[in-house]
């Protein structure tokens, strides 16, 4: 019996498996490889050299942009998950079934459209002379710098992962123990008090969760830095691109790749980790 | 033949239909060579080269269908050819300064200087440099053009924006973008330090360009690509810019944009775009074909109205049948004969090819961009 398990099992993870193995674990490798290769001439040789991470490791633009696109994506993630929640908690609670059912799609709706045309979109709000500074025009304000800033940067990172966020939010909201809140109030228990003492506690899980997603995205994104920040500060997305566009050091970009997969590895393990604290009692 | 009506009429029936079949069969091997599948012919360019306002009367004419791959840049040229097998690119088109690598790297095929309609050309680009080794042609010029002062006319006078010296005006903060190119942007700075040959300067030189750059970056408004800067220019978002040209004022102004550039006192820096045939490509002659139709006059007064960017032609009838089909064109970008024009700029000294770094690595020159654009 167990024999038929084990196969059965088997069966239904191979897809997986092989999934994992052909797009994320050989590629891996070939990245690592790739980091000690060389170029000359505009042409990679292999070989093993560590000059790459000497080089990229020594430089101090590498250690300025891993900062910022360390500080940019966890205030993303921050700034994300606070604005979620009570757009996730109200539907969670204070909708019918039916009118959380148009929510949810309502917010499933941006995934539609291109990301990139999204954040296009914003230049026109943002621009000097667009919608926002022309109203703000109207009551004798501005005209004030909203595109190629750091703030527009972080608008472009909610355009992408807010959605996200709400709807990871609320699917573990949704499952929160309704007789948890109802004893809260009955222990004279206020509105706000119940949700910081019982509502997030009962959820962290899926809020830690949907957080790190915020951070995976925004850590990675190339779109907004470029076209809503543009380019300043730069961040380790840009600086791959500037590797790769200046004599075609891609074992370069490789060392910078490789350092984000590390540092995104260790924030989910500790996220994670601080999600299910205390569960397994 | 003593056949009765219906038998007439089964075998005129059955002879109409053989007839029929025989001619549907034959259809095809009689018109073959009217409707034959066109000839793929791959092309490596800077974006619009490929497009139909450029190769669709060659196309139909040849039976053609360009396959276009477009790049962003020298660098990605040379990665996009290095990282493919020989004879994936039948035509390449190279800005000057990466032709010598082209061929060093052998990528590129020797070509018959008498193939070519040279003696159409300006003398200036008879044997441009880096396109010959020794006597050997590798690569024929299609079109040039010049960087310097982009700035947008509501907010700059032309005589405001005739020195570099603008970008650091105080009005402009954040207000100033950059092509996100080092070679056109550092070799500006280097024309405004007074370096003679912008690319060709000693280690102190090189340190007094790049002092000179770095103060200049609380200024800088964002770092753009060739859609950026489109874009930036013709929301009013960036009020002047470095590091490009005409190239891509000329298609703004065109479409009423309040957008110019100058060459300003310090000079300007010259770009050219030249093709080449690619090494082991199957189709040399039709590759061939193709430069001397685009070299040709009439090529040559199409390339300059190219809908993607317009540039200068080094072909003097070019102008001619230019002047002809747009004069207003031809008087926007400079090449009317007999007036004071492009060719002015350049035998007059004002204007410098744009190069790569000659006493430095390319490489050193990108590290220091990079570092300018995080500081």
């Amino acid at each position: 019996m167990r024999r038929h398990i084990s196969l059965y099992g088997l069966t239904f993870s191979l897809p997986l498996l092989i999934w994992q193995l052909l797009f994320f674990v050989f590629p891996l490798f070939f990245l690592i490889a790739l980091s000690f290769w060389t170029v000359r001439n505009f042409r990679m040789e292999p070989g093993f050299d560590t000059v790459n991470w000497v080089t990229m490791y020594g430089r101090p633009i590498f250690w300025q942009a891993y900062g910022t696109t360390l500080a940019l994506a966890a205030a993303a993630a921050v700034l994300t998950s606070a604005l979620a929640f009570p757009c996730a908690y109200a539907i969670a609670f204070k909708l019918s079934p039916a009118v959380q059912r148009w929510a949810v799609f309502l917010m499933v709706i941006p995934f539609f459209t291109s990301y990139l045309v999204r954040v296009y979109s914003w230049q026109v709000f943002l621009s000097d002379a667009g919608i926002i500074n022309v109203m703000l025009g109207w009551l004798g304000l501005g005209p004030f710098r909203l595109l190629n800033t750091v703030g527009a940067t972080m608008i472009g990172y909610l355009t992408l992962s807010l959605p996200l966020v709400i709807l990871l939010q609320l699917f573990s909201l949704i499952f929160v123990d309704r007789t948890l809140i109802e004893a809260a109030h009955n222990m004279r228990c206020g509105r706000l008090r119940t949700v910081f003492a019982v509502v997030i506690p009962s959820a962290r899980v899926g809020l830690v969760i949907a957080a790190l997603f915020s951070f995976i995205l925004c850590f990675g994104d190339f779109v907004s830095p470029i076209y809503l920040g543009g380019g300043d500060p730069t961040t380790l997305s840009i600086l791959i691109t500037d590797t790769t566009k200046s004599g075609q050091q891609w074992p370069r970009a490789a060392v910078i790749a490789l350092t984000m997969i590390a540092t995104l590895l260790v924030i989910a393990f500790l996220s994670v980790r601080f999600a299910y604290k205390g569960r397994e009692k | 033949m003593t056949q009765d009506e219906r038998g007439r009429h089964l075998s005129m029936s059955r002879r109409t239909a053989l007839s029929l079949g025989a001619a549907a069969l034959a259809t095809p091997m009689l018109s073959r060579r009217a409707f034959a599948a066109p000839t793929q012919l791959t092309m490596l360019a800077w974006y619009g080269h490929a497009e139909p306002d450029i190769v669709a009367e060659f196309e139909a004419e040849n039976n053609v269908k360009f396959v276009p791959k477009y790049y962003t840049g020298g660098d990605n040229m040379l990665g996009l050819i290095s990282q493919s097998p020989p004879g994936t690119f039948d035509v390449i088109l190279s800005d000057a300064e990466y032709v010598q690598q082209l061929n060093a790297a052998g990528y590129i095929e020797a070509l018959d200087p008498a193939d070519y309609p040279f003696d159409e050309f300006f003398p200036e680009f008879h044997r441009f440099p880096g396109h010959w080794d020794g006597d050997t042609l590798y690569s024929v010029i299609t079109r040039f053009g010049f960087l310097g002062v982009a700035y947008n006319t509501d907010a700059l006078t032309e005589a405001q924006a005739s020195t570099y010296d603008v970008f650091w005006d105080p009005a402009l903060q954040s207000k100033v973008g950059h092509f996100d190119w080092h070679l056109p942007n550092l070799g500006q700075i280097s024309l405004l330090n007074g370096n003679a040959s912008p690319y060709d300067i000693d280690a102190a030189a090189w340190d007094g360009v790049k002092e000179k750059t770095m103060s200049l970056r609380r200024q800088i408004g964002g770092f753009f690509d060739y859609g950026g800067t489109f874009s930036s220019l013709n929301n009013g978002q960036m009020l002047a810019f470095a590091g490009i040209g005409d190239w891509i004022t000329g298609t703004l102004e065109k479409n009423g944009a309040k957008v110019r550039s100058v060459i300003p006192e310090q000079g300007g820096l010259q770009f050219t775009e030249s093709f080449s045939i690619g090494k082991g490509s199957s189709k040399a002659e039709l590759a061939k074909k193709w430069i001397q139709y685009i070299t040709s006059a009439k090529g040559q007064a199409k390339s300059a109205q190219m809908a993607a960017y317009p540039c200068l032609i080094p072909n003097e009838k070019g102008w001619d049948v230019l002047n002809a089909e747009n004069p207003q064109e031809a008087a926007r970008q400079g090449m009317v004969p007999g007036q004071s024009n492009a060719m002015d700029m350049i035998r007059s000294g004002r204007i410098k090819y744009r190069q790569l770094p000659v006493q430095q690595s390319l490489e050193e020159w990108n590290d220091f961009w990079s570092d300018y654009k995080s500081a």
